[in-house]
């Protein structure tokens, strides 16, 4: 916890790309009628306890790796996306990266 | 640290949880669940549009404003709906006001509950365990760590957000402001102290 919060420079709403996509994702499939705020809120701060047990969690990466989680197993249980699928997905994407000159963009193979 | 270098042979890996949200995102866009322009639209208004400044208008109304005032402590969601600082998550928004007698300070225990319309994302020692625990249990402490020190007689509450109910605060409006116009108080108003975890500026 910062002592002095406003000598500090404004911190960045996200401080990776991909907190702020899988928290747009996350809002996006409640707005759309996946599941609602309550039920989100249930299980993430089911997962933050699980994890702050075992170490103090700062608020920062591991709260998002905690928001990460909790949809990933809320998406398997829903069956939109199996754990199966979304690592054969990941691999896939990971496959592409490395497979795609520096500088191009990346897309999935068919 | 990877960094980029223009000698990589391949595109820069992103981290493992980065890929893992690319497949779920890849895996809802072909199954028809989710519409890729609304991501981007979610991602544009969090970061760009929405943030304390819109909660600090609403406090500077409400110090020039005794009837806008009066409506946002009763009832504050019809006020808020008409500013355009809904809640998207369909939550319930209560604004407590800060007295001589009474310093609030808002937490969720739970995870991270947050007036998202009015304060935009929350800032990384909201989300901490530290900061969830300990401000309930010790919230005196808690604030002279961030550089607050209440006078003896001012007693602190703390008020514990959930998904249905978000906490706004209403500092005090400080002394010496009286000729100040609404923007000019506005740039008084910091977010943390809307969390009450700081006092409102006092003009220079």
């Amino acid at each position: 916890m910062s002592s002095c919060p406003e000598a500090a420079a404004p911190e960045p709403v996200f401080s990776e790309p991909w907190h702020a996509q899988v928290f747009a994702l996350t809002v996006h499939l409640n707005e759309a009628g996946r599941f609602t705020w309550s039920a989100w809120v249930e299980r993430f701060s089911a997962t933050l306890r699980r994890h702050g047990l075992s170490r103090e969690l700062d608020g920062g990466e591991d709260y998002f790796r905690a928001w990460l989680e909790t949809l990933e197993m809320f998406l398997a249980e829903e069956g939109a996306a199996s754990p199966a699928e979304a690592e054969v997905m990941r691999s896939r994407w990971e496959a592409a990266y490395l497979s795609t000159p520096h500088g191009a963009p990346v897309r999935l193979s068919d | 640290m990877p960094h980029d270098h223009p000698d990589h042979p391949h595109a820069l890996l992103p981290p493992d949880p980065a890929l893992r949200v690319k497949a779920l995102e890849t895996i809802l866009i072909q199954k028809g669940l989710i519409d890729p322009a609304a991501l981007e639209e979610i991602i544009d208004t969090y970061q760009n549009r929405i943030g304390p400044q819109n909660g600090a208008r609403v406090v500077a109304r409400a110090w020039s404003d005794p009837e806008f005032k009066a409506a946002l402590l009763a009832d504050a969601d019809p006020v808020l709906v008409e500013l355009g600082f809904y809640g998207r998550q369909g939550e319930h928004m209560v604004v407590v006001e800060n007295t001589a007698l009474q310093h609030n300070m808002v937490v969720c225990t739970l995870c991270s509950c947050y007036p998202w319309p009015l304060l935009g994302i929350p800032p990384g020692w909201y989300k901490s365990d530290a900061y969830r625990a300990r401000a309930v249990r010790e919230p005196r402490k808690v604030l002279a760590e961030f550089g607050v020190t209440l006078p003896e007689g001012t007693s602190v509450r703390v008020w514990d957000s959930t998904a249905e109910v978000r906490y706004l605060v209403l500092p005090m409006r400080p002394e010496g402001t009286e000729d100040l116009n609404e923007e000019d108080l506005a740039a008084l108003v910091t977010r943390d102290s809307m969390i009450g975890t700081s006092l409102a500026k006092v003009p220079s």
